[in-house]
């Protein structure tokens, strides 16, 4: 069994490239170039650097020893949250933003739903003096403000997405028309392991810097490289994706998917993809999706923004459909008591996205000498608002 | 012999019609044929409308997004042309995007096609190596035929495999746009036309996207076998109804 992408894009049954022509050029330049670009010895200098001096890589593995007392097991915290931007999203907008160079692109569009991408692209843009727009649903840019004004102080252009449900889907749509309309000069930044090949595997070989850190961390602080589990929140999967990565074909390494239930898998509000989705198209890419029996394209929902689509990756959906990864899906209410938990426990404010995985220790027991890694994929700054609103904090 | 092949060997230049089934009524699409027909329309593009549209332009999304909300589906679109042979006779394609058809199975999707008279389909994400692949048997089967697009920028190679595997005609767009972008057509289109022209396909052209009244239909028919009015179509429908269709069409040609 293979885990990752074959010749032709796809994982499995998933994948591949459901593109208008308009778009062939694009992606198959794309497709053409992007492992020679990215084994080439100067762009691999160049991204190791910036991931160094610009992000602050190596994140740290830290052994979060009050939680794990609590849980009675052995937890560490992939502090992805420590990135530069607050994310690890970052980590693929730095390796994007030297492909579209290398690729001669004067132009880069993204798509982003809570900001957290779309903050990241704009930062890599400002650095490299490229022009920026971003695509951001009219509706998130109501209930994301401060992001959007970070994008606008770093530069960018901030367009809204005024067509279907004025979300992340929707900005996701309106950039690609951008990048139909504008088919030379642009290169299209997508934040996460979706869209037409090969965005899922360009995106997560960018983000798998996170499991080759862990594997090297871990080794000195236990002495071996695998842990028992490997546990990541998924939405498109970008986090989970970069956490899986160098463990896919570590059979004893178990990975844990957690994903957004919303307000309850079968409350008509969630975001809980592997167990509502069906296999179909979203994006340019085969795979499981949540939409009608008409194969209408439903609306998800969750508190995180982050984790709000309708969607997931198509190597996710292998993973699942394989069961190599279990899936978890948490409640709204789960993730947050999770994250006002590890606040009070180890003093970290956890983003809502990252509160998902750490709501597994209240769903699944671990055995008391497991090692459970997991990814804390973002920091809480952008979800105070949300956190307030919930726990009622004046 | 398919009826759009039948067409497409008519010494003239063809005029096709887009439209979104369900817009902008509910029960509009069997009178927007009829009335598409009686006006002298050579073949038409029945939209199914799909709620994440990628390759179209906010008219054609906003009537997407309208005639799904007034209900509209596959089946109920197959149900309002069950008998749609008994009253119009000009070639039927439908238009739509990947997912809808793959829910309901391209099997029975493409059986229902063929009880109904459809005549053929333009799927534009579906990739040709799929379909070459996976569905290309179905259709056969079902005697429709599949279009393929073209733009601007697709490769001289790319061009003639489209060529080759095209039993119908090649749909060309005009710009590297999404659909309802353009109004007016320049050196640039002119000069593409004529490179398309040049190059002797087997399959006839014909021409969409940018096209939106007589001045660009006699442009982009200048070379091409025909062009397809969407967009500017279904503003018609916006601010008339169904009604001077007729009208629209003869000021057209």
């Amino acid at each position: 069994m293979s885990y990752f992408v074959d010749e032709n894009g796809y994982y499995g049954d998933f994948g591949g490239a459901f593109i208008p022509e308009m778009l062939y050029p694009n992606v198959k330049e794309l497709g053409e170039q992007y492992l020679k670009v990215m084994s080439d010895p100067s762009f691999i200098e160049e991204f190791e650097a910036l991931l160094k001096d610009y992000v602050g890589r190596p994140t740290p593995l830290y052994f979060a020893k009050r939680l794990s007392e609590k849980y009675q097991t052995n937890i560490y915290l992939k502090r992805e949250d420590l990135n530069h931007t607050g994310a690890h999203k970052i980590n693929n907008t730095i390796g994007q933003i030297l492909m579209a160079q290398r690729l001669g692109k004067k132009r880069i569009i993204a798509e982003t739903g809570a900001g957290q991408h779309g903050v990241a692209t704009a930062t890599v843009c400002a650095l490299m003096g490229l022009e920026c727009i971003v695509y951001m649903g009219e509706i998130d840019i109501a209930r994301q403000a401060p992001n959007v004004a970070r994008m606008k102080m770093l530069g960018a252009t901030v367009i809204p997405a005024l067509s279907g449900s004025r979300t992340l889907k929707d900005a996701t749509n309106e950039a690609i028309r951008d990048w139909i309309n504008n088919p030379v000069d642009t290169h299209y930044i997508i934040g996460s392991v979706v869209g037409p090949h090969p965005y899922p595997d360009m995106v997560a070989r960018f983000q798998s810097v996170i499991s080759e850190e862990i594997k090297i961390q871990l080794l000195e602080k236990e002495g071996r490289s695998n842990p028992d589990y490997v546990i990541a929140c998924v939405g498109g999967g970008s986090n989970a994706a970069g956490a899986f990565y160098h463990y896919l074909d570590e059979e004893s390494v178990k990975l844990i998917a957690v994903e957004a239930a919303g307000k309850g898998v079968d409350s008509g509000e969630s975001a809980a993809t592997s167990i509502l989705g069906e296999e179909g198209i979203i994006h340019g890419s085969k795979t499981l999706l949540m939409q009608t029996k008409d194969g209408q394209i439903i609306e998800p929902y969750s508190i995180s923004a982050g984790l709000d689509y309708p969607g997931v990756g198509p190597l996710h959906a292998h993973l699942c459909k394989t069961k190599r990864a279990e899936f978890i899906a948490v409640t709204d209410d789960e993730a947050m008591k999770a994250g006002l938990e590890l606040c009070r426990l180890e003093g970290v404010i956890p983003a809502i996205e990252s509160s998902h995985a750490l709501a597994i220790f209240n769903v699944k027991k671990f055995k008391k000498e497991d090692i459970v890694v997991l990814n804390l994929s973002g920091r809480g700054d952008k979800d105070l608002n949300t956190y307030i609103n919930y726990f009622g904090f004046e | 012999m398919n009826r759009i092949q039948d067409k497409l060997k008519e010494n003239k230049k063809l005029l096709s019609i887009y439209f979104t089934a369900g817009y902008p009524a509910p029960d509009s699409t069997v009178k927007i044929l009829q009335e598409l027909e009686k006006s002298g329309v050579d073949f038409v593009e029945i939209g199914l409308p799909f709620s994440d549209p990628l390759a179209d332009g906010p008219t054609i999304q906003a009537s997407s997004t309208t005639s799904l909300n007034n209900g509209m589906s596959t089946e109920v679109l197959f149900e309002q042309l069950k008998d749609i042979r008994e009253t119009v006779s000009i070639p039927l394609v439908i238009m739509g995007y990947f997912n809808p058809m793959l829910q309901y199975g391209i099997e029975a999707f493409c059986k229902k096609c063929k009880e109904i008279g459809i005549d053929g389909l333009i799927i534009p994400d579906l990739p040709v190596r799929e379909y070459n692949e996976l569905y290309r048997k179905t259709f056969e089967k079902y005697d429709l035929i599949n279009v393929f697009l073209i733009t601007p920028q697709t490769s001289e190679e790319r061009i003639r495999f489209i060529d080759e595997i095209s039993d119908g005609f090649i749909y060309m767009v005009s710009s590297a746009s999404v659909t309802g972008a353009k109004t007016t057509f320049g050196d640039t289109q002119e000069t593409y036309f004529k490179r398309i022209d040049a190059m002797q396909l087997k399959a006839p052209q014909i021409v969409g996207f940018g096209i939106s009244n007589a001045e660009t239909f006699q442009q982009a028919t200048k070379y091409a076998k025909g062009a397809i009015i969407g967009s500017a179509f279904v503003k018609h429908l916006t601010e008339n109804g169904v009604d001077k269709i007729d009208d629209f069409v003869k000021a057209i040609r």
